[in-house]
């Protein structure tokens, strides 16, 4: 099992599995090539690059992220337009109301993945966001098969 | 623009930060310590700045179950103070605290079992106020900035989870984040951690009162 830390992204190819584990408001994207079988996930914390001086680690925010994660995967046998997408995190875990932003950062990091994965025209097949409990989740690049582990709430396949 | 870059501390600035972390939790010790009506002694912590992608192991494993308290932090600075328990250590502090207020001990329940019913969950927000408010007035009795507090809020979930939030914080600073690993001891063991997330702004303010 292939194990992708906060702000890291990996590839992954079948009959390999990647993991990442106790997502919080961060944002898990699994992407795979359903025919070449070349998957990766991605661990992004942030939604945008261009707002945050300190960018120089890609895997940290979904626009530079989902494209590096792309990237890397079209360089080893996956084809763009083949590529589909699983989505899961962007919890609320405290229940601070945020002063300057109406959106939580979880529900800003999930609708900046959603806006990278259509501008490179990456269908999203299932997603498991939001809410307000972190998520392990497995991806399998043969099946496409995202399984998501919650504490107390046992396990679900999407 | 903020001319303190977290991915490139020189030595002592992170002397500082890690002398500031060290007082607070003294602190907090003596104040969970007068709380309890027990000894309890505090290891000298351990100060880290360490990649996000390494958070998870570095502190025992994303997955394992921990209560979160966090607090955030208003007046001449801004961020937030989280103060992390495991979860066996979480439901101990609960029990005895019940039994030093006189309260009959809660069910025998599993240690592990996730849930904090609600005078529970009130008790180890009680434990959050008092602990970080120890470590807060520490900070600005020595800075003499004004620090206040908000309620806490709490979170039991996984570790990676409940970290996600200050993990957020730092890495709109950096490429890193700073860990304060306290371990309590004696009549009591516990595991905890502290982590003071500043904004920038307030880490220059932090410094320049200190004459840095």
């Amino acid at each position: 099992m292939i194990k992708v830390g906060m702000a890291d992204l990996k590839l992954c190819k079948a009959p390999d599995k990647i993991t990442t584990l106790g997502l919080g408001s961060c944002v898990g994207i699994a992407i795979r090539d359903p025919q070449t079988k070349v998957g990766g996930l991605a661990h992004i914390m942030l939604p945008d690059s261009t707002q945050i001086a300190s960018n120089s680690v890609k895997a940290k925010f979904a626009d530079t992220g989902v494209k590096e994660l792309v990237e890397i995967m079209a360089k080893n046998g996956a084809s763009r337009t083949r590529m589909v997408a699983k989505i899961a995190g962007g919890a609320k875990m405290f229940a601070f109301n945020s002063k300057n932003d109406a959106m939580s950062v979880g529900d800003r990091n999930v609708e900046a993945v959603k806006k990278v994965l259509s501008l490179l025209k990456i269908p999203i097949l299932a997603q498991d966001t939001g809410d307000s409990y972190g998520r392990t989740v497995e991806f399998d690049p043969d099946t496409g098969e995202f399984l998501i582990k919650a504490v107390g709430r046992g396990q679900k396949t999407i | 623009m903020a001319s303190i870059d977290l991915n490139n501390v020189d030595d002592s600035f992170f002397d500082v930060l890690k002398e500031l972390g060290n007082i607070g939790a003294g602190n907090a010790t003596t104040a969970l310590s007068q709380l309890l009506n027990m000894r309890i002694d505090m290891k000298v912590p351990k100060a880290e700045l360490l990649e996000f992608s390494e958070v998870g192991d570095a502190m025992g494993g994303a997955e394992q179950v921990m209560a979160g308290i966090e607090l955030l932090i208003e007046g001449d600075i801004e961020g937030s103070i989280m103060f992390l328990l495991e979860l066996r250590a979480a439901k101990k502090l609960v029990s005895i605290a019940m039994s030093a207020l006189g309260m009959p001990p809660m069910e025998e329940e599993d240690p592990d079992d996730p849930s904090f019913n609600e005078m529970q969950q009130s008790a180890l927000l009680e434990f959050g106020n008092i602990i970080a408010g120890a470590y807060l007035n520490s900070l600005s009795s020595l800075t003499n900035l004004v620090i206040s507090p908000t309620p806490p809020q709490i979170c039991v979930d996984m570790l990676g989870s409940i970290m996600s939030a200050p993990a957020i914080e730092f890495a709109e600073l950096g490429d890193k984040m700073l860990l304060i690993d306290t371990k309590f001891s004696d009549d009591l063991e516990l595991n905890g951690y502290f982590i003071l997330v500043p904004t920038l702004e307030a880490y220059e303010k932090i410094l320049t009162s200190l004459g840095m």
